[in-house]
């Protein structure tokens, strides 16, 4: 296909389409405005496609759920405030076993926050959000491409593990352009669906989250637990660069990636040898693949757009292996790569290696 | 290879559109690119602005704290980032709009009346695709040929006639700067 320039917002849009997302609903909100309007237009040109602006977060959330249950391929998307006021439906999402991708499109925050790119929702993201013992697969795209890629990917893995699927991105991801490429998406077959067709259909199915009995409920929650055990040992993403030969890694993620590659990069013609090891899957986050690293890599520098939220799991992970190093700029905040390679080179010593975050 | 742009004016003065077709005929020509608008609290009739990166390797961040490049086509866009541009970038000034001079000495200002050349084209809404004329001619960032197939295939969907005038115009502005340098 056709190397397309295209805004972030629009490519999930398209992406989604292709990957035969027929149900959209939401509630308009700065910076993801593009994807309704998108779906708007494009739900509409498709057999089917079914496109809702709901009157709040929380009855799209819901509107997601019934067409979850009903069989759709079914999206949501908004941006900090408009997604926690999604987390209840979220939570009934992965307590019914039912497939649903949500798109959250960070801003600033806490509270209303304002409309500037930060990654502030991280912990909100990879430890459920909402209540309740459960996670969510949490993908960290860094470019219009993956933007592409990763939306078809998060249809196929929450129809493949029946489980709510967050991309997580920002409101420069959604607003900048840049060329993609649009893949065939390959349709996979299930050999077991969950649908409720309606009266006359088939056997009977009961899809709740409403469990009275603690031991019933316990079982219910210890089957979810397995089923998050097997996306962490078969669905975990990272990607490294310039890491080979590196002597300092960096450790960030989307947008805080991005910007990581460009100071590497000045790094690198000062004579610092650093390399990047970003997460693509946020959870399950890339642990054991991390941990690895730390087997010759004694220092470690995270990089996020929040004040310290990455970091927790990247000391999880090297489990005091390793000295870490941090640097946060939230609140709306884009640091430019020179920038955070100053911050590095103040903190990092070839000799003494990496200022420990206290 | 780097160079970030921006471009800047009122909202309706095609300000957007110069940084997407530039980003697109980039792209065209291969390289890396990104367009990243200013986005939410503007207003209608307030002002608008983009930031265009375009690379030979993969581009860090799209925004530009220190552009390479700066083309303003109103008062108040130069007061807001003339200070940015770096030092020997060139400052592109729409002078049928821009009275005041700028108070940057390090910079190679060029000054097009993109609107008067436009007007006297019979389309005064093509002021931005006169600027788009000059600022390749003396950036080179991307070829004429390369600008204009993109143009044609952005505007696709538009009459014959608006492609026509905007050819029209990007030559006028791309043959100005011939003719004054």
């Amino acid at each position: 296909m056709n190397k397309v320039l295209m805004q972030g917002n629009k490519v999930i849009g398209e992406a989604a389409i292709l990957a035969g997302c027929r149900f959209y609903a939401g509630y308009p909100i700065t910076p993801q405005n593009e994807i309704p309007e998108y779906m708007s237009e494009r739900l509409r040109q498709v057999e089917g496609g079914v496109f809702i602006q709901s009157e709040s977060e929380i009855a799209a959330i819901h509107m997601v759920v019934g067409a979850s249950a009903a069989g759709a391929r079914a999206m949501t998307s908004s941006s900090s405030p408009g997604i926690s006021l999604k987390q209840e439906g979220i939570s009934s999402l992965a307590a019914c076993q039912l497939p649903a991708v949500i798109v959250n499109m960070m801003r600033g925050g806490p509270g209303l926050g304002n409309i500037s790119p930060a990654q502030g929702d991280y912990f909100q993201a990879t430890r459920g959000g909402g209540h309740g013992d459960y996670r969510v697969i949490v993908l960290g795209p860094a470019t219009a491409q993956e933007l592409a890629d990763l939306t078809m990917d998060a249809f196929d893995l929450a129809d493949a593990y029946r489980t709510p699927v967050m991309i997580l991105a920002d409101g420069m991801m959604g607003q900048m352009m840049e060329p993609v490429v649009f893949k065939e998406p390959k349709p996979r077959v299930y050999p077991e669906r969950h649908m409720m067709r309606g009266a006359g259909t088939g056997k009977h199915k009961i899809i709740r989250g409403l469990i009275l009995d603690p031991l019933e409920m316990e079982e219910h929650n210890w089957t979810l637990e397995r089923k998050y055990r097997v996306i962490a040992q078969q669905e975990t993403r990272h990607e490294l660069y310039r890491a080979e030969d590196a002597e300092l890694i960096l450790v960030a993620y989307g947008t805080g990636a991005r910007i990581a590659k460009g100071a590497i990069k000045r790094l690198r013609e000062m004579g610092i040898k650093a390399g990047l090891f970003r997460p693509i899957t946020l959870w399950p986050f890339p642990t054991a693949e991390l941990r690895e690293l730390a087997k010759r890599n004694k220092d470690f520098m995270v990089f996020e757009l929040s004040t310290g939220q990455v970091v927790e799991d990247v000391r999880l992970a090297l489990q005091g292996y390793a000295r870490i190093g941090f640097h946060g700029r939230p609140g709306g905040v884009v640091p430019t790569p020179a920038e955070l390679a100053n911050v590095i080179i103040r903190q990092y010593d070839p000799k003494q290696g990496i200022a420990e975050h206290q | 290879m780097m160079v970030k742009t921006i471009f800047a004016g009122f909202g309706g003065q095609g300000v957007l559109m110069m940084g997407f077709t530039l980003a697109h005929g980039a792209m065209s020509a291969g390289y890396h690119v990104t367009f990243l608008p200013a986005y939410g609290a503007e207003v209608r009739g307030g002002t608008a602005n983009c930031t265009v990166a375009v690379a030979d390797e993969e581009i860090a961040s799209p925004i530009a704290s220190k552009p390479d490049h700066l083309v303003v086509l109103n008062t108040p866009s130069l007061y807001t980032f003339q200070n940015r541009v770096a030092a020997g970038g060139y400052l592109f000034i729409n002078s049928s709009i821009i009275t005041v001079d700028s108070s940057r000495h390090d910079v190679q200002i060029v000054k097009v009346p993109s609107s008067e050349i436009a007007e006297k084209l019979g389309n005064p809404r093509t002021a931005n695709t006169v600027m788009m004329g000059a600022f390749l001619k003396k950036t080179g960032l991307v070829a004429p040929d390369d600008y204009l197939g993109s143009l044609e295939e952005v505007m696709g969907s538009k009459k014959k006639a608006i492609i026509e005038i905007n050819r029209r115009a990007f030559a006028a502005g791309f043959e100005f700067l011939e003719e004054s340098t």
